[in-house]
């Protein structure tokens, strides 16, 4: 999932003071599951936000509503026959989500209400972990499952580097060696000889280097 | 026992303080409530496990958002007793009364009375 963190409330009262009438639209996807931008965490900045404004004797009107996801038009639709009512949105939802609902609704201030982290894992409940970096050439078949791209510091497709001691990475006691458990799950599996094998130098241009991207399916598209 | 405590204080049933959720908090704030405090059942003996300690962190996550708007983060506060406590909940009940009162009211019930 994609993971976020909660924004600090100043920093979103900030954004819309100055507004009458603001929505604050959560989503119920990733940001739910990792409790930054879900239905509950709506409910409380909403609070927050009506008892910030009336101490401080502005009268302000926010309301609330989450969709089931704010990264396809059909749900992000059924916002568009209120949408004119308000002054500002404030979206819960990813980076994705915040664009493309400014994309839709052109005219309507669209704020941020969570800062989006990474694509990541539950370690346990309050600890996500990045998992994916989206380089668009997956590799994991020969990593053993563990991804050296997202999970090494320096990206190696070929560790670990001088910097790994006792399975940790030199930038933080409490950060596996990725290529420590590439070689121990490797070894686990029975197929450390793979570990010889040099990778090739990676094409990146299917990463972020090679600028925005975009997946056409043509299989599937109308 | 027949205990008084300040009659000032509206009680919430809840099954368990772990069914205290932080929005359940702020609207009573928002609402125009002066305190809240939440009484639990003492750490390491809630019978659903985790509920007490659940109820903490929503506490905490209360004062701290309270801050933040003004509103004042002391005026939300976690007790934890057994339930044959009864003389220590009415303590608490006169503890948590008197530190609402030296603090004042609510600054949103006073805002929203001039509002009005």
């Amino acid at each position: 999932m994609i993971v976020a963190d909660k924004k600090p409330i100043e920093e979103i009262i900030d954004m819309v003071k100055g507004y009458h009438k603001i929505l604050i639209v959560g989503c119920n996807e990733c940001v739910t599951v990792c409790e930054a931008g879900g239905k509950k965490e709506v409910g409380v900045l909403a609070s927050a936000l009506r008892m910030y404004f009336m101490n401080e004797g502005e009268k302000i009107e926010v309301d609330e509503i989450t969709l089931e996801r704010q990264c396809d038009h059909e749900y992000l639709e059924e916002i568009r026959n209120s949408i004119d009512q308000y002054d500002a949105v404030v979206s819960l939802a990813c980076g994705v989500g915040v664009q493309f609902m400014a994309e839709k609704y052109f005219g309507t201030p669209v704020y941020p209400g969570v800062n989006t982290c990474f694509m990541g894992v539950t370690e346990e409940r309050g600890v996500w972990s990045e998992r994916c970096q989206g380089c668009g050439q997956c590799i994991l078949d020969k990593t053993a499952g563990i991804c050296p791209i997202s999970r090494c510091a320096k990206r190696l497709l070929n560790g670990p580097c001088g910097g790994s001691t006792q399975g940790k990475c030199e930038i933080s006691k409490d950060l596996d060696c990725a290529w420590q458990l590439i070689i121990d799950r490797l070894k686990e599996l029975d197929r450390l000889d793979e570990y010889e094998e040099i990778a090739p130098i990676k094409d990146w241009s299917t990463e972020r280097a090679g600028g925005p991207r975009k997946v056409v399916r043509e299989d599937v598209r109308q | 026992m027949r205990l008084r405590y300040p009659d000032t204080i509206r009680i919430i049933r809840v099954p368990c303080t772990g069914k205290v959720d932080l929005i359940h908090i702020l609207r009573a704030f928002e609402k125009g409530a002066d305190g809240v405090y939440i009484v639990g059942c003492m750490e390491g003996d809630c019978r659903f496990d985790n509920g007490n300690l659940r109820a903490r962190k929503r506490v905490e996550q209360a004062q701290a958002i309270l801050d933040k708007v003004g509103v004042g983060g002391e005026r939300v506060k976690m007790f934890n007793l057994s339930s044959g406590e009864g003389p220590r909940f009415a303590e608490y009940a006169v503890e948590m009364t008197e530190k609402i009162e030296e603090m004042g009211p609510n600054p949103i019930k006073i805002a929203m009375q001039k509002a009005a």
